[in-house]
């Protein structure tokens, strides 16, 4: 058996078209998971009862399932709510923002959990009023806590993108399947696909570690 | 929506429920053999990560990013697709054709060394948790290294982590769902291939989200008794408070 880079090199262009869809959806999921996470992270800290109830209801019920059955759901269901077809893309995207959500707003509620009581009473006692407690004092520490595994998150998310090959979208991992499939070239296909996310992942973890071990509180 | 078909009944109609039954039991199967395979690997992996031996540490350490950093997805495809190319023609043979439930045993292997990657560093943190002094304690009163590690520091590192590794226990059953991509017909897959014929798409996936979540709470309920009495006396988490 002979490894046929040339033949992986040739196909890079129609790879990197799978690469920007791959990370497209993971920019999109980042951004849409962090603010609904917040949100949600928001609700359950708000002292509000049914608020607090609900949100913990939907972090606890999104913990609970695979993403592909949330993946299945979407798809079968938001066409049948909407009425009409809405394509693996942005099926894909909404179930990693309402699955990935749950995650960041636990990793968001622990980072302001984590702060201690006595620095909003300092900020209060000094004047400040409780939004600007919460602005310059309390959310700046938290997310310096926080950032660390917001950030191994994200490069999860990275990862999870992948699964959109069960919805036919044309990410990385679906082009270098199409790409392999057709000219019978899965062993260089598979190994470059899984080469490309180990050295992005394995960099990026390193770049956390040392993010993390600079800010530290 | 208005046009939705609602049938609830589906979920009890032959031969549909024997599906779902079937999905259920292959999902069990591949998540207990795949723990099964993840605990024993995974345990080895949480020693290795810690002896003073270099070499086995970097090995080790190699080990857990592989897994750590592919995709599960991209893995399973590699053990299905690639590994009985690579290997003797005969054995690759053999595992593509002979091998009965070629796709049960690849999905139990996937599953199996990707969580011993995740146990395996949950087992070190447990390890690494453990005073020095007992390591000495253990080594200074005539124990051996290997008993050091099965008398002292694994049966320790097993009783603090049983929260995470509950997790991990409950999260290989989430990942079971990934077997479906090699054709696994476990609960997700039936779910979803029963919607496609009956297009009640709602019933299905409420049956097997109500099974999911079962699973989980069973799990979570049946580990938190075995965690208070698993509990080590003297660690913050034995207060009385909390029981």
């Amino acid at each position: 058996m002979r490894i046929d880079i040339p033949f992986i090199v040739d196909h890079l262009p129609l790879l990197w078209q799978g690469m920007k869809v791959t990370l497209l959806l993971t920019l999109l999921g980042i951004v849409l998971g962090i603010a609904l996470g917040a949100l949600l992270a928001i609700a359950r800290l708000s002292g509000i009862r049914p608020l607090t109830v609900a949100a913990a209801a939907y972090v606890d019920l999104f913990r609970l399932l695979p993403l592909l059955l949330i993946i299945f759901w979407v798809y079968f269901l938001l066409p049948l709510w909407l009425g009409r077809p809405i394509g693996g893309f942005y099926s894909a995207l909404v179930s990693f923002v309402l699955y990935e959500a749950a995650y960041f707003s636990e990793i968001i509620r622990s980072g302001i959990l984590g702060i201690r009581r006595g620095q909003i009473n300092a900020g209060l006692a000094s004047g400040l009023s409780y939004a600007g407690t919460m602005r310059h004092i309390v959310l700046p520490q938290a997310l310096r806590n926080m950032l660390p595994v917001l950030l191994v998150q994200c490069i999860n998310l990275f990862k999870s993108t992948s699964l959109v090959y069960v919805v036919g979208v044309n990410d990385f991992l679906m082009a270098a399947d199409v790409i392999g499939t057709k000219d019978n070239r899965l062993i260089e296909m598979y190994g470059f696909v899984a080469l490309v996310y180990f050295t992005a992942c394995f960099l990026a973890s390193l770049a956390v570690n040392r993010l993390q071990r600079r800010y530290a509180l | 929506m208005q046009h939705y078909a609602w049938n609830w009944g589906i979920l009890v109609t032959q031969p549909y429920v024997f599906w779902i039954l079937s999905g259920l039991l292959w999902t069990m199967l591949v998540a207990l053999a795949g723990w099964v395979l993840a605990l024993a690997l995974g345990s080895i992996l949480g020693v290795a990560r810690t002896v003073p031996n270099r070499v086995v540490r970097a090995l080790a350490a190699a080990y857990v990013e592989y897994f750590r950093n592919v995709p599960l997805l991209v893995q399973i495809f590699l053990w299905y697709f690639v590994l009985p190319e690579l290997l003797p023609e005969g054995a690759g043979r053999w595992l593509k054709r002979d091998l009965p439930n070629a796709e049960f045993w690849t999905a139990v292997l996937s599953l199996g060394t990707y969580t011993a990657c995740r146990v395996g560093e949950t087992l070190r943190a447990g390890i690494e948790s453990i005073s020095r002094g007992q390591t000495s304690a253990g080594l200074s009163s005539g124990l051996t290294m290997a008993q050091v590690y099965g008398y002292i520091l694994l049966p320790v590192a097993y009783r603090v982590t049983v929260p995470a590794l509950t997790s991990e226990f409950i999260n290989i059953f989430k990942n079971s769902a990934l077997a479906l991509t090699i054709g696994v017909l476990e609960l997700t897959s039936r779910t979803r291939q029963i919607a496609e014929f009956t297009y009640n798409a709602i019933e299905l996936f409420t049956c097997a989200t109500v099974i999911y979540a079962l699973i989980s709470l069973v799990v979570t309920y049946a580990m938190r008794i075995a965690e208070s009495r698993a509990r080590l006396p003297g660690m913050i988490a034995s207060q009385p408070t909390d029981a």
